[in-house]
């Protein structure tokens, strides 16, 4: 149905695509497979208009496509779901819908439209409900249905299940499987293996911008699959079971209403974190997340409950006075918050280590330690950057977060907060800083993983739960649970069932 | 300068003869440099003084914009300590002056900070309001509790550089390097230390470029609010009693010139810079002379050097654009 051929795209100083050609069939699950960097998303926005490439074409149904716009490659029969919605909190679902149509029926028509769709996709939605009052899963619907109302052949879906709970996943594939059988074509891009076996009936593999395969996912191992899109073998971390020490940490019944309007306020969170242990926080995104790392970095106080530290009470501590006792965090957004994009390494180490590393006497920067520091950082943990000078805004994504995990944990805290550690990091980054945590985990500190990839947190959590609405589920030793009780816990499909599928 | 030249030209003026009078007669030519070069010093003094002060707050993302109202607060403090001991003859009452100048600026410079900080209003319409609650102070003192009593009635304080213990003297005779200047130097290099050496100065330009990342690393947003607008008011105070016990010699309705707020444009000239401030004060300051001395000679009028003066900041600004964007034509696909 699609024909790419010989795709290439060049920016300044990086080569996104090279000469890429496969073809999309019609009535196909096609997966993208590839790392961070690898150049999906530049393909893809190829071919949804966003972007020209310098050479090679597009060929849809045999017929040459250059769409120039993303409204060219619409009335062509693409339509695209974007990782990163693109929907207005404020306004209800069938007046967000509207608004990416080029001729928008009335509202009364629409909504019956988005009914009709919905009941017959298993995709159950509301449409005169406020999108700010949704919950992730279900604004993935509206966009979904807001593609399926102009009915496409060819359905781009940029990782879409990285957002989802479990039971969310399945009847997103249920619905995908429904639209394969009526001859709708799917692009679909993920860098989870294990989902792109169960659905897709081929995908093809891109590393540093070139095609490496295009194979039956079904009849290879996820092993293979690694390997290719990697090109080399990753180390998985290594997980020493020790019992766990002391309580470190006690979190008691804690309730902080949240700053931002669509934020989730916290509600009686309380538990408990030892020595040596790794708590895993999983949960869909914005269910109090951000609110709750507020809390325990001292950004934010709660309004109720207390938290202690090895028996201290730290409620109305601020960041720096729970530093110095021995409490870090590394938030979630690396540029402006963990680190200033326009400073030097140099300077961003002044913004955490500033006491426990002396760097400042009587008020005055002692830049040369503050050099060492950097400098130690960047060799301890592998921070690819031509020197410590640069500033953090020049680095890549896991290399900066690399530095910013780094510049904590060469701290040797005892307690260590981290919300999303490798959130957009690639693989091989992605494991050095598991394995960091691991490792400061069995040096005896406890260790609070906040984190939106499962994955993850069953690969290196002792314990887990899950934030649910801004409160806190049962904690369960993760070894424990299977896959459907962390859905359960992550709020399971806000009651909604696959129907009519 | 070509823009000006132009501007100039449109005056009905010779723009190559306006932009020499302007900017090379004050310092070269042989009539007027021994009047101009000291007035330089004089005009460059309060502005860098102010102009640094200014620049931490705007380097902290806290806009300070009513200097001018601060520069008169401190010139009335530092003026009323004088006339409170006169005729009293001290080594000490100058220093108190001093003294009494910076903490009239920054009580001045209080009002918004703590506004800001506890009630959350716009520093920017507050300060820049409480320039004109302190010029009806200045007016109202001037005719009341102020007033020179030997002035047969006029508005207007005693000349403070009759007054030996007060006035602010030239400290090298016929250079215009009075006290003043001689503390906007100091201040040029102390805040050059601050701002590369001192965690404080970190602290200010880590809140300006990232202010999530200034509360996580700890940094108490009111105590910089304050020290922001305190600092930068203390310095406005003190150029203002410099002035008045100087140059100007006595506190009178329209005693402020303006400084508080061309010192915005120095800031900015200077890129926020102390290095830079100190350059840009001169440069602004001898667009000062240089435009009174094309007034004489020439009959520009007085605001053809304003204008020039907000085409300065004008295109350095639009300079600053173009360098970090670039202009694209017709859509982009």
């Amino acid at each position: 149905m699609l024909e790419i051929n010989g795709i290439s795209k060049t920016y300044p100083g990086v080569i996104a695509n090279s000469d890429i050609s496969f073809n999309i069939n019609t009535g196909e699950v096609h997966a993208l497979l590839g790392e961070n960097g690898a150049g999906k998303s530049t393909l893809v926005k190829i071919i949804y208009g966003l972007v020209k490439p310098d050479s090679g074409n597009l060929l849809l149904n045999g017929v040459p496509f250059r769409p120039g716009t993303p409204s060219e490659a619409r009335k062509a029969g693409i339509a695209m779901v974007f990782q990163h919605f693109s929907l207005f909190e404020a306004l209800s679902v069938a007046e967000n819908i509207s608004l990416g149509m080029d001729n928008p029926p009335n509202q009364r028509d629409l909504g019956k439209k988005i009914k009709s769709v919905s009941e017959s996709y298993g995709l159950p939605i509301d449409p005169a409900k406020t999108v700010g009052e949704l919950s992730v899963g279900e604004r993935q619907r509206v966009e979904i249905i807001r593609c399926l109302l102009q009915n496409p052949k060819l359905l781009v879906m940029d990782e879409p299940t990285s957002v989802l709970t479990p039971q969310e996943v399945d009847i997103l594939f249920k619905t995908l499987l429904k639209l394969r059988s009526e001859g709708t074509s799917i692009l679909y891009i993920s860098h989870k293996l294990e989902e792109i076996r169960k659905l897709c009936d081929t995908a093809t593999i891109l590393r540093l911008g070139k095609k490496v395969d295009t194979c039956t996912p079904e009849k290879t191992s996820t092993k293979k699959l690694a390997e290719m899109m990697v090109g080399s073998t990753i180390k998985a971390p290594e997980k020493l079971n020790k019992p766990a020490g002391q309580v470190m940490l006690n979190v008691d019944n804690i309730c902080c209403v949240s700053k931002s309007q669509f934020g989730t306020s916290l509600t009686n969170v309380t538990f408990d974190l030892r020595q040596g242990e790794i708590l895993g926080i999983g949960g869909v995104a914005g269910n109090g997340q951000d609110e709750l790392f507020a809390v325990l970095s001292g950004e934010q106080f709660s309004q109720h409950g207390s938290i202690s530290f090895n028996g201290i009470n730290i409620t109305k501590f601020n960041p720096n006075q729970r530093r110095k006792i021995g409490l870090l965090s590394a938030p979630e957004e690396r540029l402006g918050h963990a680190a200033a994009p326009n400073m030097s390494l140099i300077e961003n180490t002044l913004i955490t280590a500033e006491n426990s590393q002396n760097l400042v006497s009587l008020g005055f920067i002692d830049w040369k330690k503050s050099k060492a520091f950097a400098d130690k950082v960047i060799k301890k943990f592998d921070v690819r950057t031509p020197g410590s000078q640069n500033t953090a805004g020049s680095l890549s994504g896991g290399n900066l977060q690399k530095f910013v995990i780094g510049r904590e944990i060469l701290q040797n805290p005892s307690v260590f907060i981290v919300n999303q550690p490798t959130w957009g990091v690639d693989a091989a980054a992605a494991s050095s800083i598991r394995q960091a945590l691991l490792t400061l985990s069995e040096n005896g500190a406890a260790i609070l993983v906040i984190s939106q990839d499962l994955d993850e947190l069953l690969e290196i959590s002792d314990q887990f739960a899950a934030l649910n609405g801004g409160a806190l589920s049962r904690i369960e030793k993760t070894a424990e649970l299977s896959m459907e009780q962390i859905g359960l816990m992550m709020g399971g499909a806000k009651d909604l069932e696959a129907r009519n599928v | 300068m070509i823009s000006g030249g132009i501007l100039f030209a449109a005056l009905g003026e010779n723009p190559f003869e306006a932009i020499r009078i302007i900017f090379w007669d004050p310092l070269f030519d042989p009539n007027f440099a021994s009047y101009s070069r000291p007035q330089l010093l004089v005009k460059a003094g309060p502005l860098i003084l102010i102009a640094i002060g200014l620049s931490f707050g705007f380097k902290a993302g806290v806009w300070n914009i009513g200097a001018e109202g601060q520069y008169i607060l401190g010139a009335i403090f530092g003026a009323s300590v004088a006339l409170a001991f006169y005729p009293m003859e001290s080594k000490f009452i100058f220093p108190l002056m001093i003294i009494a100048g910076a903490l009239g600026g920054f009580l001045w410079g209080l009002i918004p900070a703590l506004l800001k900080a506890k009630l959350n209003t716009n520093e920017i319409l507050v300060s820049l309001m409480l320039v004109y609650v302190a010029e009806s102070i200045l007016a109202s003192v001037s005719q009341g509790l102020l007033k020179n009593p030997d002035g047969y009635g006029f508005p207007g304080s005693r000349n403070l550089q009759n007054y030996e213990s007060a006035a602010n003297v030239e400290i090298i005779a016929n250079s215009g390097m009075h006290w003043g200047v001689l503390f906007a130097f100091i201040t040029v290099i102390f805040s050059y230390i601050v701002l590369t050496k001192h965690i404080q100065g970190f602290n200010i330009q880590l809140t300006g470029q990232a202010p999530r990342a200034s509360k996580f690393a700890g940094v108490n947003p009111t105590a910089n609010i304050v020290f922001c607008l305190g600092i930068s008011g203390a310095l406005a105070g003190l150029a203002g009693m410099f002035e008045v016990s100087g140059p100007s010699g006595q506190i009178t309705i329209e005693f402020n010139s303006g400084y508080g707020f061309t010192a915005i444009i120095v800031a900015f000239l200077g890129r926020l810079h102390p290095i830079g401030i100190f350059l840009s004060g001169l440069l602004i300051a001898l667009t000062y002379i240089g435009g009174e001395l094309a007034q004489l000679m020439l009959g520009l009028p007085g605001a053809s050097i304003q204008l020039f003066q907000g085409m300065l900041l004008f295109f350095l600004l639009a300079t600053d654009l173009f360098a970090n964007y670039k202009v694209k034509i017709g859509a982009d696909n």
